[in-house]
């Protein structure tokens, strides 16, 4: 189905270029917890045969089955939004950091520029202090044009490095206002 | 003759010896199976069974050995995978016995050690000695193959048969409050590395 407005069209490419770069970089298991932003990327996904796409409980399952696919010789992404990420912590310290584990993961940034939901922008807070205490390289995503380069190279130097990390994909990338009235 | 799996429940079941079941399960592993041991005295006792390549020992990130396991079991579909884990662990995780069934993972066997408490902590009883059935709830979440062993036999020709049969499987076993054998060595990366070696993945 073609784009039907400029908001579809951006979000058609940012969705076809993390599909791509995944593909390349052979990361091919992706257990999620859904979210708004991110549906459009797990619809398409789950229309493509490379992926293995996972519906999981919760969060740290996810962590879990790519640390086994890894050690087991295959590459995975978890995806999942903010507040998600925030139930992480006890298992990307004593799991995923630890024992060096190239976890990917991919974070639909809720709770900022113009969240209306308290909570949802309180958990926000945590998400970088969280990866910076633990050490953990990440990445927000902002511009198109940038994407490619930022998701490609994060997740090669995940695994060249034997570390996690993390991408994080901003409204500004999501839901950049395309100018004239929405 | 081997009896019908599932047809003891949790209280006819009886209570065996944690570290004689991982030797009699390694015992029976001829093709480089893969075995997670869950965090505590699960994996202690698989490290005192003989520390396999195959073996992979959990350090921390507790209810996380099915999970694992599956991500094993999905990266290497020829290759039979064990996860070991406590009845404490497999409560934090429940939603991962979903997973697992919806995963369809023919090559998963997961073994619930259910000796109905926190032994590491002190002994505090976890849920199922207040009556929580971990095998019920695994056939609940989709695992058609899962059922309690009534005793050292049943558990042996279980697992012949898992080894073998399409699954995924939960074979439930009540365990007793006997100390571990062994402590497992905390480096978390020589684990890793050795478990990626046993895996084929590393030279």
């Amino acid at each position: 189905m073609a784009p039907q407005t400029t908001q579809d069209a951006t979000t058609a490419a940012w969705v076809g270029i993390v599909i791509d770069t995944l593909k390349a970089n052979k990361v091919e298991f992706v257990p999620y917890v859904p979210d708004k932003v991110l549906a459009p990327l797990i619809r398409q996904m789950a229309q493509d045969p490379f992926f293995t796409l996972l519906p999981v409980a919760r969060e740290e399952e996810g962590l879990g089955i790519v640390t086994g696919a890894w050690m087991a010789g295959k590459r995975g992404i978890v995806l999942m939004q903010t507040s998600g990420f925030a139930t992480l912590p006890n298992v990307l310290a004593s799991l995923v950091v630890c024992y060096q584990i190239p976890a990917l993961m991919l974070v639909s940034e809720r709770g900022t520029m113009g969240d209306h939901q308290l909570g949802q922008a309180l958990v926000c807070r945590t998400l970088r202090p969280i990866l910076e205490t633990l050490g953990i390289e990440h990445h927000t995503v902002q511009r198109l044009d940038e994407a490619e380069f930022i998701v490609d190279r994060t997740i090669r130097q995940a695994i060249a490095t034997q570390a996690p990390a993390c991408l994080i994909l901003s409204p500004l990338l999501t839901n950049r206002p395309q100018g004239g009235a929405r | 003759m081997i009896p019908v799996f599932g047809s003891s429940t949790r209280d006819e079941a009886k209570r065996l010896n944690r570290a004689d079941l991982t030797r009699r399960l390694v015992a029976r592993l001829r093709h480089d199976e893969a075995v997670i041991g869950g965090i505590g005295h699960t994996n202690f006792d698989l490290w005192a069974s003989g520390q396999r390549p195959q073996n992979f020992y959990m350090l921390g990130s507790m209810g996380l050995a099915p999970s694992i396991a599956l991500g094993v079991a999905l990266a290497q579909p020829q290759r039979r995978v064990i996860a070991l884990e406590g009845d404490g662990s497999m409560l934090m995780h429940l939603g991962a016995l979903g997973t697992i069934a919806m995963a369809g993972v023919r090559n998963l066997i997961v073994v619930i050690l259910d000796n109905g408490v926190y032994q590491i902590t002190g002994g505090q009883p976890t849920l199922t000695s207040h009556g929580v059935d971990l095998v019920a709830i695994a056939k609940g979440a989709g695992i058609a193959r899962a059922g309690w062993v009534a005793d050292e036999a049943e558990f042996e020709a279980i697992v012949e048969r898992a080894l073998v049969e399409d699954g995924p499987w939960l074979i439930g076993v009540r365990t007793d409050d006997a100390a571990p054998e062994g402590v497992t060595d905390r480096d978390p990366v020589r684990i890793r590395e050795r478990f990626m070696q046993g895996m084929g993945v590393r030279r």
